[in-house]
């Protein structure tokens, strides 16, 4: 399992990595942790022409506040979000150092990168799903300049993005907190791909649900919302028969794959019960 | 588990957890592995492997790869001329054989089947180029399931059985069977299924074939757990002499069973580094392995128990169904699964009357071979859970059901239905013991309390015999063409005093040279650290059998016991002419040799040792000269029991089963190196596991295997399994020189049956069941709905527990 | 035309200078090039952790790392540990508790638990179990690993240099 030759270029900045890109042509893919992609490659699965590294822009490496939201650089590490102790920075934000434990091993958490997570875009990936839940702001550079992508436009399909091929991601911007949120996980063996995950967000006002956010991974070919069973949520007591209510509907409102892992009816009883548990936990923290 | 310690009880060293002498050099990556080898010059061999299931092979074009940069030459089946296929044999009429060619010629059967072999300078390019080849198939209808192969007008695997039968036996039909039944108190029935496994070891397997053009030999360096046998076949394949050949198994990353048949790679690399006069380097990549590298354990059991109004078995009566796909292994065919299980069903049961029917069938998949356990891990499944169905219809429940069943210690030595002779072992003991240690008279309780908090819990008991260490007359009597079952040991002492020990069988992790050199230590009085084993090499072991079928510690344990006692009693003939005493009074300890209670003549046994060689005009003829000595043994067969228990939490909501505890006790006689044997128990017990819960090999409609990465196929983890309980009792056997018997396998045997009764006894408190491994989270819901949904009473009499999957 | 880049990287103190294809993994480039073979290769795509080395410090699995990769870093393999006259205090812990059988993924384990006692020198049964998760083994059934741990851990044997370094907050 060697990969197919490829030509190795690294970037010393992150502009120098977007001319890379351009000059190189589409068949050049970026290479941060190389976690997902080197493994693809040793499986001849991927046979990218080129190669342009880009895992030692420091300058990408951050995690930092920002206006009332929270600024992540494309190549902050897995760990570093786990890591997250400030509880200036972590408040609100509570979810990814949750989210980043479910995130495979320790040593894969030490070399995957948040942005190379958004970029490869598996369906069933924690910060794809955080970045639908927080609203996140895609940050891509290209040629021209950067351009900011809304996480509802960027998953386009099965390893998917609206990234075009002379683009990187340089940031990802959670515009605001969510207090009240939480992730749940199911998959046989701590660390592998979810088989079913779902992550959640509920605000309440007076006792009501105000705005309610569901999202699903390992359902379909991208991660994406149970948008009916968010609606059926605003203004509910978000008690334990609403919850179960929402759950259903969320479950109903999916069309998962069947494999060796699960049937589609196994995957969409997990979407009940893990969006039931997940809702009841982010009300517990709203 | 025992600390490592430096000796036994009084100043012995068998029974002594010695730390392993072999970690030294394995924990320092110091190591020696066939992949660490690759010496100048070295040409890389990467194979072109069938993606389809069947289909004819129509052209095969090499230039494309010929022309790539590195590329040496392509090989395919027209190029080995006068190499012949593996050829393993049954010699009995229900025995079809199914040559496995080297390279596929005309053919193929399966998914990943050899057809050509690409050399180049470089694994990379090798594989470069083997994308280049281009193979016409012609495809051919598959049959990928033991019940399509079986159906009426299904295509045939081989010409040669056209219904897809490799094996049918029958070996024991016992007269009135079916009166007993008729007029039997209770019967019950069950249908278990077992997935399709993989031994997974972390190394795969991997050779390095050099040609020397100085003597003409062959030698193959390769991972393997048999190398004796791979030179066999690697010979007769090639047509050469067997000292023309010579098998060098270095350091062996694991290999439970799928090192311990021949592979076609093996004689590939061989046939090529003579055919080039190059040394040529095959190692396998894990997607290789996962899919092309020998398979186990898809089985389908019906079986069915009459018992009396006590619960006492009056008679066993079983069909078995074995996948065993698309050739014979070699040299155990593919007939090794279908026999033991057959043979092995009634286990630690008083079954006085029997009769089972077991069939190998074709399937257009990897071929099967010996996986740890061989068949044992579904016969115990099957008489597991029919005991548990029997301790439920007639009341008594699980412990009391087996404990009337079991053999007792007044019965031994036990002649069963298949008049194999058990001897003395703890099977009610370990099951009373382990019962006291699961706290299973508190289990009601308890289960009540966690269904009180939403969750299922099961305790699940298993209980086996484990036959180990095979002799010739057990093997002989399969009728395989090539009898394994002794082993041979040589001992040679040198001048200075230490200790040289050559024997056949095959240490892959096993800890062989340190517990060999326990035996030798106690025999010739010496420290074990002047001990030293070479094994894995042709050329310098007398020739033996290797690791398998928990047979070295007796096999060879034994052979080597011979051997020191025969090395002992010439020590002390050489020490009593110079201290002029009787042999007899002459004891050997401490490195000394001295007449009993008189230290005053006391002489090291490193002079003996420099006398007999340095100094042997001081003796008489026939005494020195050199020290050494060989033996043999050929075991009658050994037989080892435990009781494993498993307790289990079982989600409703998701199906994940959670494993809390789990329980060993186990008696394999004289333990030589107790903190061996518990690893022994420790590993075996997480493939079961494994076995129960996580991992399967699946297949497409089309035959292409879904399971070739370690994405797909579960290997448990730390998180997935608890700490093992392990505890021992001690009945020494008188079959062999040591006391010990065999127990590599007792872990795999034991494992699924115990935590598949345990879900089931979860899964009971809501009226569901499964009867196949692995049980995966979603079996477990869809179990839990079919029972909600369906009114799944069972039937005691005439019905099936459980759901079950047409074969 | 096959790429080929120089590179200059340190592997348990040692500086090598060499030249490598761009594709061949660190796990080959240590193997077969700077005659470091015992890191091993289990699966090649990043599951089985028996190939994992240090890089900078913290664990990485080096069959899913180019060797080209490595240039201007520093790389510590199992033969940084100790010798077979000489162990090293978590290569002791290993033989004591029996901690491997066939010695194939152990070296990996070894490299793993030296990152984490390095983080993480007091550590819970809980946090053991789920970094040892990281890695497979097929012969002992990790109980020897986990008794290695916990005992390397309780003497100290993972006190000593930092891990690789952190993002702090802010910033």
């Amino acid at each position: 399992m060697k990969p197919a030759p490829f030509s190795y270029h690294r970037a010393r900045s992150a502009d120098e990595a977007v001319s890379l890109l351009a000059e190189l042509g589409d068949d050049a893919k970026l290479l941060a942790g190389g976690q997902s992609l080197v493994a693809m490659m040793n499986f001849r699965l991927a046979r990218p022409a080129a190669l342009v590294d880009i895992s030692r822009l420091d300058e990408l490496r951050y995690v930092r506040a920002a206006g009332g939201g929270m600024r992540i650089g494309a190549l902050a590490l897995h760990r570093d979000l786990e890591r997250l102790a400030d509880p200036g920075l972590l408040a609100g934000f509570g979810l990814l150092p949750r989210a980043a434990r479910y995130i495979g091993h320790y040593a894969i958490r030490a070399a995957g990168t948040f942005g190379g997570s958004i970029a490869h875009a598996d369906p069933a990936a924690e910060w794809c799903m955080a970045a639908l839940l927080f609203d996140a702001e895609i940050v891509a550079r290209g040629p021209g300049g950067e351009r900011v992508i809304g996480a509802g436009e960027f998953f386009t399909g099965f390893l998917e993005t609206e990234l075009r091929p002379d683009e990187m991601i340089v940031e990802v911007r959670l515009p605001g907190p969510r207090p009240g949120t939480a992730i749940c996980e199911f998959a046989q063996r701590h660390g592998d791909f979810a088989i079913v995950a779902v992550a959640a967000a509920v605000e309440r006002e007076g006792g009501a649900c105000r705005d309610a956010r569901i999202v699903l991974g390992g359902v379909g070919g991208t991660v994406q919302r149970a948008t009916g069973a968010e609606a059926a949520l605003i203004g509910s007591s978000l008690d334990d028969d609403e919850i179960e209510a929402a759950a259903r509907e969320a479950a109903a409102g999916t069309d998962p794959p069947g494999d060796i892992h699960g049937s589609a009816e196994y995957r969409r009883h997990l979407v009940r019960v893990l969006t039931a548990r997940a809702l009841g936990e982010a009300a517990a923290h709203a | 588990m025992p600390e490592a310690r430096e000796t036994g009880p009084a100043g012995r060293w068998i029974g002594a957890s010695v730390r392993r002498v072999e970690d030294r050099y394995l924990l320092t990556g110091r190591g020696r592995f066939v992949g660490d080898q690759e010496p100048p010059g070295t040409l890389h061999l990467v194979l072109v492997r069938s993606y389809a299931a069947s289909a004819t092979i129509e052209s095969i074009d090499a230039a494309p790869a010929l022309s790539h940069p590195g590329v040496v030459a392509v090989i395919t089946a027209a190029d080995l001329d006068g190499v012949a296929p593996l050829r393993g044999v049954l010699d009995r009429p229900e025995f079809v054989p199914t040559d496995m060619p080297v390279l596929a010629s005309g053919r193929v059967r399966h998914v990943g089947e050899p057809v050509a072999a690409v050399l180049a300078e470089s694994a990379y390019l090798a594989e470069d180029a083997a994308e280049l080849v281009e193979v016409g198939y012609g495809e051919l209808p598959a049959v990928v399931s033991a019940g399509d192969a079986l159906t009426a007008g299904a295509p045939a695997v081989h010409d040669a059985a056209p219904g897809n039968v490799l094996v049918d036996v029958t070996p024991i039909s016992s007269p009135g069977l079916d009166e007993i039944f008729a007029s039997a108190a209770h019967v019950v029935e069950v249908a278990v299924s077992t997935g399709r496994l993989t031994a997974a070891p972390l190394e795969g397997r991997a050779c390095v074939a050099a040609f020397d053009e100085r003597t003409g030999q062959v030698i193959l360096q390769t991972s393997t757990q048999i190398p004796h046998t791979v030179r066999t076949a690697v010979a007769q394949s090639l047509g050469m002499d067997e000292h023309q050949v010579r098998v060098i198994s270095p350091d062996v990353g694991g290999g439970f069973g799928q090192k311990c048949v021949v592979a076609r790679e093996e004689v590939l690399a061989a046939a090529v580094a003579r055919k080039l006069r190059r040394t040529v380097k095959w190692v396998e990549d894990r997607r290789e392995g996962l899919t092309s590298g020998f398979q186990a354990r898809e089985q389908f059991y019906r079986v069915r128990g009459a018992f009396d109004g006590d619960g006492r078995v009056l008679g066993l009566d079983a069909d078995i169904r074995c996948d065993v796909g698309a050739y014979s292994c070699y040299p155990v065919t593919c007939g090794v699964e279908v026999l033991m299980a057959a043979n092995e069903l009634p286990g630690p049961y008083r079954v006085r009357s029997y009769r089972a029917r077991s069939r190998g069938i074709a399937t257009n998949k990897t071929p099967i071979a010996p996986y740890r356990g061989v068949s044992r891990p579904q016969t115990v499944l099957a008489m597991e859970r029919l005991m548990d169905e029997a301790g439920r219809v007639t009341g008594l429940g699980p412990v009391e059901v087996r404990d009337r069943n079991l053999i007792d210690a007044a019965e031994f030595p036990y002649r069963n239905v298949m008049r194999v002779s058990y001897d003395a072992g703890t099977y009610r003991e370990s099951l009373a013991r382990c019962a006291e240690l699961l706290g299973y008279t508190d289990w009601p309780a308890v289960q009540a309390r966690a269904l009180a908090d939403g969750l299922l819990a099961g305790l699940g008991l298993s209980c086996f015999v484990e036959p180990t260490a095979y002799g010739t007359a057990s093997f002989g009597l399969r009728k395989m063409t090539i009898v394994p079952g002794y082993e041979q040991a040589t001992v040679r002492m040198d001048p200075s005093g230490s200790v040289l020990v050559l024997v056949g069988t095959h240490s892959h992790g096993q800890g062989h040279a340190t517990a060999y050199a326990q035996i030798v230590a106690d025999a010739v009085g010496i420290d074990p650290g002047r001990v030293r084993l070479r094994q894995g090499d042709t050329e310098l072991v007398p020739h033996g059998w290797g690791t398998f079928a928990s047979r070295s510690i007796v096999a060879g344990g034994g052979a080597v016991a011979r051997a020191s006692a025969d090395l002992a009693g010439q020590l002390r003939a050489i020490a009593a002419h110079l201290i002029e005493a009787a042999p007899g009074d002459v004891e050997l300890a401490g490195g000394r040799a001295q007449v009993r209670g008189d230290p005053a003549t006391s002489v090291p046994v490193a002079e003996l040792a420099r006398v007999a060689h340095h100094a042997a005009h001081l003796l008489p003829d026939g005494l020195g000269r050199g020290l050494e000595a060989t033996a043999s043994f050929d075991p009658e067969g050994t037989f080892s029991n435990a009781t494993h228990g498993a307790v289990v939490e079982v989600s409703p909501s998701t199906g994940a089963v959670r494993l809390v505890r789990y329980v060993v006790v186990e008696d394999c006689g004289v333990m030589i190196n107790p903190m061996i044997v518990d690893g022994q128990v420790a590993g075996g017990v997480a493939q079961g596991i494994g076995a129960a819960l996580f991992e399967e090999l699946c297949f497409d409609a089309a035959g292409q295997p879904v399971s070739g990465s370690f994405v797909d196929y579960l290997v448990p983890t730390a998180a997935d399994l608890p700490d093992f309980e392990i505890h021992h009792l001690c009945t020494p056997t008188t079959r062999t020189p040591t006391g010990s018997k065999g127990m590599g396998e007792g872990g795999t045997i034991g494992a699924p049956a115990a935590v598949l009764n345990a879900v089931n006894d979860a899964l009971a408190q809501v009226g569901a069941a499964v009867d196949r491994i692995p049980v995966r989270p979603a079996d477990v819901v869809a179990a839990i709905a079919a029972a909600r949904g369906a009114d799944l009473g069972r039937a005691a009499i005439g019905g099936l527990a459980g759901s079950r999957r047409e074969t | 035309m096959t790429d080929v880049h120089a590179i200059r990287v340190t592997v348990n103190g040692t500086e090598h200078e060499l030249a490598v294809e761009s594709r061949r993994t660190l796990a080959d480039v240590l193997r077969h090039d700077l005659a470091y073979p015992g890191t091993h290769i289990g699966c090649e795509h990043g599951i089985c952790g028996a190939c994992t080395v240090l890089v900078d410090g913290l664990p990485a699995r080096s069959c899913l790392m180019f060797g080209v990769q490595a240039d201007g870093r520093s790389v510590e393999t199992v033969e940084s540990l100790g010798t077979p006259d000489e162990l090293g205090p978590l290569q002791q812990a290993f033989t004591d508790q029996h901690g491997l059988q066939c010695g194939f993924c152990t070296p990996g384990f070894l490299m793993l638990i030296t990152a984490f006692l390095r983080e993480t020198p007091s550590p819970t049964d809980e946090e053991i179990r789920e970094v040892i998760a990281s890695n497979l083994c097929r012969c002992t059934g990790y109980q020897g690993i986990l008794r290695a741990v916990r005992a390397a851990a309780d003497m100290g044997a993972g006190a000593g240099a930092g891990a690789g370094a952190d993002v702090g907050a802010g910033g």
